[in-house]
């Protein structure tokens, strides 16, 4: 699950419409990550997982939006972003998940990295209903 | 809109540093850039310094794995210099390890590198 948004920080959505949108979106992941005092091995997975995610929005799901912000929970705080698209949707969750797997041109490390990359991973798809991805990666 | 990174000439090498984070067309016009400068200034050597990049995120390893074997075909060798820290702890745990990939740590290292004789550095 996505961790309740910080309260008084609402997050910011931000469209991910054109290949120009993914340097927009690092800039925000990454000033957000700073702002919850993630260490710089952390900036870089999160800022490195929603870059990874962006892109899928853009490719696989034919664009879409992220939303973005610092979240709270248990006197942590840390950063979260949800990539949603309305697009094919994923047919086979686990085949997607695999490392070196590819339904377009890319090298297929895009879900399966980024999920490494940070702490809380969610992937909500069903086949024709769009995909939604949550990441979160809390401050240590 | 297609923005390129200059490529520099030293010599027999071709010095590209990038100064900050790329679109990702700016990186396929460098991918191209590059392999037409290898063959029309005779380069032996490519030196890409990612010193001031933030992030690697698959697009632009690739980008670095496909340009390093591109050089190879053309008879040059290309070293990627200036990785930081938590770029590579990074880029490992995406699960690009950049196999293929020459590296050194800073641009001086990443010369001689490619002073060296080539038996040295191709596996």
């Amino acid at each position: 699950m996505t961790a309740p948004w910080a309260a008084g920080e609402d997050p910011k959505v931000y469209p991910i419409a054109r290949s120009g949108d993914l340097v927009h979106i690092r800039q925000a992941i990454r000033a957000l990550a700073q702002q919850s005092r993630l260490s710089l091995v952390d900036q870089t997975k999160m800022i490195t997982a929603a870059s990874e995610l962006a892109r899928n929005t853009l490719i696989y799901g034919g664009g879409g939006k992220v939303t973005a912000g610092l979240v709270s929970a248990n006197g942590r705080r840390g950063v979260a972003a949800v990539f949603e698209d309305s697009g094919p949707g994923i047919p086979d969750v686990d085949q997607a998940m695999t490392d070196g797997w590819t339904s377009g041109g890319g090298l297929g490390l895009g879900l399966s990295g980024a999920r490494r990359l940070v702490d809380d991973f969610r992937l909500d798809t069903a086949p024709g209903e769009g995909t939604t991805v949550s990441i979160t990666k809390w401050a240590r | 809109m297609s923005e390129r990174i200059p490529i520099l000439r030293i010599g027999e090498t071709l010095l590209v540093s990038v100064q900050f984070d790329l679109e990702d067309q700016m990186v396929l016009n460098l991918q191209e850039d590059l392999a037409e400068q290898i063959v029309s200034k005779a380069a032996r050597g490519v030196i890409i310094d990612i010193t001031a990049l933030e992030i690697v995120d698959s697009f632009v390893g690739r980008m670095l794995a496909t340009v390093a074997a591109i050089s190879r075909v053309l008879d040059a060798r290309t070293v990627v210099v200036g990785m930081r820290p938590a770029v590579a702890i990074t880029l490992v745990e995406l699960g690009l390890s950049l196999g293929g990939v020459d590296t050194a740590l800073d641009l001086e290292k990443g010369l001689a590198k490619l002073r060296q004789p080539t038996s040295s550095v191709l596996r």
